[in-house]
């Protein structure tokens, strides 16, 4: 395994000196991948390859598109109408932002599901949390670049979250506008740091891919891999079903490109800003409408902020907060009913979050938060009085039952 | 600093000492320097010099009939001007300070009781309230009603109901002649 050898006489002279292709070899070769990986497991690669896609399209944008309060929004329509496949760019780029929050959020709850943030993948799961977080960021900057209606009021109603911190608040505010509202320098800002950031969400995939190297991948079992029975190689058994979940993939995002491309926009967007009227319904993007609608329930402006801040950063401290020893939720009988409960709450608050703050929402939405937030004490409770069921011996147990090893490479598993 | 104790063996008494000084010194002088050439970085971000030039607007008064408003811009934002009515100004006045989320009394927020200028942005998340033009919702209070989260503001422009924390700001300003005002 170790020391790669090649065949080719230049890229073992290569590699001598700088083991790049070494590296390949380990990482995307050879990496004993569990044998019973099911489809969930591709969500990873998948997100992947809309960052990939994501700063592709984007670089050629910025090619045509101009960071000013007075062009932006007719730089956007020219790359529309008169840039060639300027539209097809924009719509790839523009949904491919929800498609790629859509595979973050399956890749997280099946991590949560089958218990991939415990012992020892602490810091694999930290890693994922600061790439959600940073993909925020640049989402919500990105939302900013068009100019048009809800990019300027959805600016203003984020950036003026940080006017609820107690004595700096206005201060941080001031300073992230650069003015006295959000205008061209806000503008101008974003567009640079909305560049800037993906560049950083990648450098941190490829240290949350060296962790998931370091710890090994989880599996549906949730149990620990006991020998070279219970993986096959990377390459080809897992190369080949994510090029098959990319297919899948590749095929609804495109589909939402071509025929369904404003989809997820709100038409007030079509709208140039204007900074003394808004709009009068304000909605972020879907990805954002969880957060939203525990925004909007706490009754108190500082503690709204940190209610909703504090629904992600609580997931740092999940390792510990959940006290089992068993990962899979298939093993543990009670949080498998908290888990699909905890995601349709989940639901249910993105869609409060997208409907206007009056009559039976305002008490749903506080329910609800109070139903989030109650998900954390409860795993708590019930990893301490659950009695899981009874762990296979290993991944391949199950599958082999004294069969000959030979005829064990059918990596077919789908759990 | 944990291997210290390995390269101050064996030195004379009171060397370690020294060497502990200059260590603490340069590393300080190291995290202040850094500092120190961080903040250009960061001050560059806070609104420039012409952004502050363009921090004072004159408005002229005079065509503003009594229950009439105008917004104009200052700073980027909106300032509410409100020609009030009598009515409104012995309701503005009639609030029993001691009720209200963010007690001010009228006359402590207007220089001339007839003029209301306050800037014209929701102090919840910044949104612009409705009330200025003459089909819009004032709510319960007879002044402005916030779209995006409900707050709603009397008379005074003081927040009597919905999620905002504050009154509306009164803008620093001073009335030039009787109908003119110098914003900012």
């Amino acid at each position: 395994m170790s020391g790669s050898q090649f065949n080719n006489k230049v890229i073992q002279w290569f590699d001598d000196r700088l083991p790049i292709f070494s590296m390949l070899q380990h990482s995307a070769v050879e990496y004993p991948t569990p044998r019973n990986l099911n489809y969930w497991w591709n969500f990873g690669s998948l997100a992947g390859l809309m960052l990939v896609i994501m700063i592709l399209s984007g670089i050629f944008l910025a090619m045509a598109y101009t960071p000013n309060e007075a062009l932006a929004f007719n730089s956007v329509e020219r790359i529309m109408r008169d840039v060639n496949y300027g539209w097809l760019l924009r719509y790839m780029h523009m949904n491919g932002a929800s498609f790629f929050f859509v595979c973050v959020y399956i890749h997280i709850f099946r991590g949560l599901y089958y218990g991939s943030y415990k012992a020892p993948r602490e810091v694999l799961w930290w890693l994922g949390l600061v790439i959600y977080l940073t993909m925020m960021g640049t989402a919500f900057m990105g939302y900013c670049l068009p100019w048009g209606q809800l990019s300027f009021w959805g600016t203003t109603v984020i950036t003026n979250l940080f006017s609820a911190i107690p004595v700096v608040g206005d201060a941080i505010t001031t300073w992230l506008w650069g003015g006295f509202s959000v205008a061209n320098p806000t503008l101008n800002r974003f567009f640079a740091l909305h560049y800037l950031l993906p560049f950083v969400i990648f450098a941190l995939v490829f240290l949350h891919v060296v962790a998931l190297h370091t710890t090994k991948s989880n599996n549906p079992l949730g149990i620990d891999v006991k020998g070279p029975q219970d993986t096959i190689p990377f390459h080809p058994y897992y190369t080949i079903k994510d090029l098959f979940g990319i297919g899948v993939l590749l095929m609804v995002y495109l589909g939402v490109v071509f025929f369904l491309p404003n989809f997820f926009v709100e038409p007030t967007n079509y709208i140039p800003a204007n900074p003394m009227v808004t709009p009068p319904h304000i909605v972020p993007e879907w990805y954002f409408l969880p957060f939203y609608a525990i925004l909007r329930s706490v009754p108190d402006k500082l503690g709204g902020v940190i209610a909703m801040f504090g629904a992600i950063v609580i997931f740092f401290f999940l390792p510990w907060i959940d006290r089992s020893k068993v990962r899979s939720a298939k093993f543990r009988p009670i949080y498998k009913q908290l888990f699909w409960i905890f995601a349709l709450v989940c639901v249910v608050l993105g869609y409060i979050g997208s409907q206007p703050p009056e009559g039976s929402m305002v008490p749903l939405g506080r329910v609800f938060s109070v139903a989030y937030f109650a998900f954390f004490p409860l795993l708590w409770l019930i990893s301490k009085v659950e009695k899981p069921k009874p762990l296979p011996q290993s991944i391949a147990a199950p599958v082999l039952k004294g069969a000959s090893v030979g005829h064990a490479a059918q990596p077919m598993e789908k759990a | 600093m944990a291997n210290m104790s390995t390269h101050t063996q064996g030195l004379p008494p009171g060397d370690a000492s020294r060497r502990d000084f200059l260590l603490y010194a340069t590393t300080a002088v190291g995290v202040a320097g850094t500092a120190m050439a961080l903040w250009p970085f960061i001050n560059s971000m806070n609104p420039s010099a012409d952004t502050l030039a363009m921090s004072t607007t004159e408005v002229d008064l005079s065509s503003v009939a009594e229950g009439q408003a105008i917004t104009v811009t200052w700073r980027g934002k909106p300032v509410f001007i409100r020609h009030r009515t009598a009515a409104e100004i012995e309701e503005a006045k009639a609030v029993n300070i001691g009720d209200l989320r963010d007690p001010e009394a009228d006359d402590k927020r207007v220089k001339k009781p007839q003029w209301l200028i306050v800037v014209g942005v929701c102090t919840h998340l910044g949104c612009i309230p409705l009330g200025q033009k003459a089909g819009d919702p004032r709510g319960e209070f007879g002044g402005w009603f916030c779209p995006c989260h409900g707050s709603q503001y009397d008379t005074s422009g003081r927040i009597r109901k919905g999620p905002a924390p504050l009154n509306l700001p009164v803008p620093a300003y001073t009335f030039l002649t009787d109908t003119t005002v110098r914003i900012g």
